[in-house]
């Protein structure tokens, strides 16, 4: 079904209750704009999310959704998606959340391959219980629970994402509000499980942590944008490129080089090798760091397979006669 | 051993036999060979009358070496037939299972009629032709077994060749093989001079009707799935293996015919939030677990029990704490069920009496859960799982309607109120993602009544509680009494739950024979428990309580109405013997 919405038909009637200034309040404003764009039916949408501050989501979305626990979204949303394969079907959570206490069921559903879309808000901090440490906090970070500094070393999401089987992953930032959305629409028209990373500042507790990626003086040194069947290159005049060599990303000089010899990135590789390389730039967005479709191919969805099967089934053997089912191992008459 | 039970089980069911049966088997796959902690054993007991338990005392024991002889042996009626692979006696094996001498010489089964065979020579000689080599020919034994019991108790021969071809049709040395051993074992009966005595076991006389011999685990599945159809609901079930679940799984991954979606997840806290996410999207969402699993999932009943959306958990108990003793039964999750979760969290729980009673208890827990909007606790354990008994097929055609219409307009003037509650059960209305209109958010915050939005307000949190808590207490009012099966100037009550009814009943029986009065009664419902419970036992003396806990019952009868219970608690893995609630119901009545 489609009709025409606009933002404010995407909109709930609840108050959003972030943090003045927090990149929630952009990345809502963008899913809320797509949303409307797609011209998908807001009952037919659905929302999942954990625990954390913006796992709040849900609440400001006139969809359906729900808030429910500490790091279990992908569950959730997986048996909803797999019941009901004509839902949309969308994940919102956290670094804590779907990196710490959900890490088992994120990497599961991205296995799976079913067909839910997971925006992983990356702040690199725990906001909701004030300031702690998280999977992604840079080693070294002094934090209420680490005031020596972290002794952790972070996960980097992307790799994490390519390192379990997913068949669509991605990269962006709050603050940009095109390429999030360009992000939002390839995954929406991606099969199966997305994953899209989303830089988020934290302004309370992790204030300007990606500002290599957004300052104004440094973001056009630091942001490659990855571009599917284009060499990779980043810098004000594109003069750096990504070579990939011994399967390791290397930044080089295109007038040392020569852009043909740079890395072509292609989203639709059937091997994530290269996907992975480019992912291992940056393990935190404090120099060059890729953003954009890392990965993205077709594969089944555990749905569709499921539904294939019992079709398959249902035709071979005939829908299901309870009488049958329960004297299928033999049964006997007492006169 | 256990496939060899399970057909001689079979073949007894369809020959018209009442039995029960108690599979039981080490925790590991290939548990250590010839010692106690490795044997595997299968009791059955088959009547040509209604039986309620596997038996205490086996009239026959077929050991198949030393450690299964000497794990078993004391459970053996006094002088019972014992028949023994000889073949297995050597001095290592017998040492291993720590004889210190060959109990076959030393005069330990003097008080048994012995019939020695050599299992594993007569096992090889039949197979020499079929060219199956190696290990796998000593495999057949078990089926050289069952052709000397086949025999020895008139089992018609034919279902069980059949079986085999069905079973081992894939692999035709294996098939020759077993078939071979079978035919030898029974012929051995016919032939030899060893078998004075044969047992004839004819026909009980049951109830006409149709039967069929199943499991506890198989009847909870069929549960499931009938009751998907009795609600019009697809049926989603996610689990993670764990014994003794697993099989309700296996089961209902094999019905796809019936549009049952199964999903294995990864692991138990998974299965429950699949689950969950399938009610929300509408289905009769089910997950199945043990105790170890009931404790990871105890925080998404919370979300389940805050969202107020229909579930089905199974608890499938075994001996705990911690992995316990996890292929062995015990009815030890009762109180975490009841209270293992956070917060005020009141859910129904019911339990599965029997296999036979599975089916329709499967039934009755979704029926409560979809009315009432709640998660629903249903208890078996690994007694009932694994154990068969004939069940009465039920009339499939004549299946209540539970099914609970889904909200598709608004509730209110101008917008939907997701926690508007129904006055008569308390229950909020269940709008599906797809219905337009409707859309709402649920979660795991404190709900405004009404609204549902997200509430911090007290005095709200405090009516919200005492709403759940009044919705569940008021199912009191929608189940049946309980029933008392009691005899006039009876001054004992046996109060039990779960598996234990079936040695309840026959211990009952026994007191009656000796001429002694006592009652009895059964809780399928423990939250809330039948109206009239309080009042049946305040009028009685006194009310045993036996369970295969430490008494967790009589710990909630004695909380709820303050009545002075007596405890009767067993935890060694494994049911009441009649006998024990015999005795204790004896020494009750004359104190
Ligand atoms: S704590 Fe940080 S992430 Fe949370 S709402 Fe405030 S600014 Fe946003």
């Amino acid at each position: 079904m489609t009709e025409t919405t606009t933002r404010q038909d995407w909109q709930s009637n609840q108050e959003v209750r972030w943090c003045p200034g927090c990149g929630d309040y952009t990345i809502l404003a963008s899913v809320q704009n797509f949303m409307a764009d797609l011209g998908v039916a807001r009952e037919n949408t659905v929302f999942v999310s954990g625990i954390g501050c913006s796992s709040r989501f849900p609440y400001y979305m006139n969809t359906y959704g729900m808030h429910s626990i500490h790091g279990r979204a992908p569950a959730i949303a997986s048996g909803l998606a797999v019941a009901r394969p004509d839902l949309s079907v969308w994940v919102v959570t956290g670094d804590g959340d779907a990196l710490s206490i959900g890490g088992n069921h994120l990497i599961h559903a991205m296995r799976r391959n079913v067909n839910i879309k997971v925006l992983l808000f990356n702040n690199q901090i725990y906001g909701l219980t004030k300031g702690q440490y998280s999977p992604t906090s840079e080693k070294g970070k002094r934090t209420k629970s680490s005031p020596m500094g972290s002794v952790d070393t972070p996960f980097n999401p992307v790799s994490l994402a390519l390192g379990a089987e997913a068949s669509f992953v991605a990269r962006t930032i709050d603050m940009d509000r095109d390429h999030t959305v360009a992000m939002l629409e390839a995954a929406s028209q991606h099969q199966g499980s997305a994953f899209i990373e989303i830089y988020q500042n934290c302004n309370v507790f992790n204030d300007k942590a990606f500002e290599a990626l957004t300052g104004k003086e440094e973001r056009s040194e630091n942001r490659i944008n990855l571009e599917h069947g284009k060499p990779v290159t980043f810098g004000p005049n594109d003069e750096h490129g990504v070579m990939i060599f011994d399967g390791t990303p290397h930044i080089v000089e295109v007038a040392e080089v020569g852009l043909a010899s740079l890395h072509v990135h292609d989203a639709h590789a059937e091997s994530p090798a290269a996907a992975f390389a480019l992912s291992r730039l940056a393990h935190g967005p404090f120099g060059p760091t890729p953003i954009g479709v890392f990965r993205d191919v077709p594969r089944s969805t555990y749905e569709a397979d499921l539904d294939r099967q019992i079709l398959d089934a249902q035709t071979s053997r005939g829908p299901g006669n309870l009488q049958d089912l329960v004297t299928s191992s033999g049964s006997w008459v007492v006169e | 051993m256990q496939l060899a039970g399970a057909r001689f089980t079979e073949a007894s069911a369809i020959f018209g036999n009442d039995l029960s049966t108690f599979p039981s088997y080490p925790a590991e796959i290939r548990a250590p060979a010839d010692t106690l902690g490795g044997v595997s054993t299968f009791q059955v007991h088959i009547a040509d009358r209604d039986i309620l338990t596997p038996g205490d005392h086996p009239d026959v024991l077929v050991a198949m070496n030393p450690a299964a002889l000497k794990a078993n042996l004391a459970d053996l009626q006094p002088a019972g037939t014992l028949v023994v692979n000889t073949d297995a006696f050597t001095e290592r094996r017998w040492t291993k299972a720590g004889y210190t001498a060959n109990p076959l010489e030393d005069g330990t089964l003097d008080a048994f009629t012995v019939l020695p065979v050599p299992m594993e020579e007569l096992t090889k000689k039949a197979v020499e032709e079929t060219g199956l080599k190696g290990r796998g020919v000593l495999r057949s034994k078990n089926f050289l077994a069952l052709g000397v019991l086949a025999w020895m108790y008139g089992r018609p021969v034919e279902p069980t060749i059949k079986w085999i071809e069905s079973k081992f049709g894939s692999t035709p040395e294996v098939l020759a093989a077993n078939t071979n051993a079978f035919k030898a074992g029974y012929n051995l009966g016919i032939t030899t001079e060893v078998f004075r005595h044969t047992y004839e076991v004819k026909p009980a006389k049951m109830e006409p009707g149709t039967y069929a011999n199943v499991t506890g685990n198989q009847a909870v599945a069929w549960g499931i799935i009938a009751a998907g159809q009795a609600a019009k609901l697809p049926v989603f079930y996610a689990s993670y293996p764990i014994t003794p679940a697993s099989d309700i799984l296996h089961e209902l991954a094999r019905r796809r015919n019936f549009g049952v979606r199964t999903f294995q997840a990864e692991d138990e806290i998974g299965a429950a939030g699949a689950a969950l996410g399938a009610a929300f999207g509408g289905h009769l969402a089910v997950t199945g677990t043990s105790g170890p699993g009931l404790a990871l999932k105890s925080e998404t009943i919370s979300l389940a029990l805050m969202t107020e959306l229909p579930m089905l958990i199974v608890d499938v108990q075994r001996g705990g704490p911690s992995t316990g003793l996890p292929t062995k039964t015990e009815q030890s999750d009762l109180l975490m069920a009841l209270y293992g979760r956070h917060g005020e969290s009141p859910l129904p729980v019911v339990a599965v009496g029997s296999p036979s009673d599975a089916f329709e208890t499967t039934i009755e827990a979704v029926r409560i859960a979809l009315k009432y909007m709640t998660p629903v606790i249903l208890l078996s354990d690994g007694y009932i799982a694994n154990g068969a008994e004939p069940w009465r097929l039920p009339d499939l055609e004549a299946l209540p309607d539970i099914s609970v219409p889904f909200q598709t307009e608004l509730n209110s003037p101008d917008r939907y109120l997701p926690y508007l509650r129904d006055p008569a059960t308390l229950s909020r209305p269940w709008a599906i993602p797809g219905t337009a209109g409707l859309q709402h958010r649920i979660g795991g915050l404190e709900k405004v009544d009404g609204t549902g939005a997200v509430g911090y307000d007290g005095p709200n949190h405090e009516l919200m509680t005492d709403y759940r808590e009044r919705k569940i207490a008021g199912i009191a009012d929608d189940i049946p009494d309980i029933e008392v099966d009691g005899e006039e100037g009876a001054t004992v009550l046996v109060l039990g739950w779960g598996s234990t009814s079936s040695a309840i009943h026959a211990a009952v029986r026994m007191v009656r024979h000796q001429g002694a009065k006592v009652a009895r009664a059964h809780l399928r419902h423990l939250n809330p428990f039948p109206r009239n419970l309080g009042e049946v036992l305040g009028s009685y003396q006194k009310v045993l309580v036996p369970e295969l806990n430490r008494g967790q019952l009589w710990r909630l009868l004695r909380a709820e109405y303050l009545l002075d219970c007596t405890r009767f608690s067993k935890v060694q893995g494994e049911p009441f013997k009649t006998g024990e609630i015999r005795d204790k119901i004896l020494e009750l009545i004359e104190a």
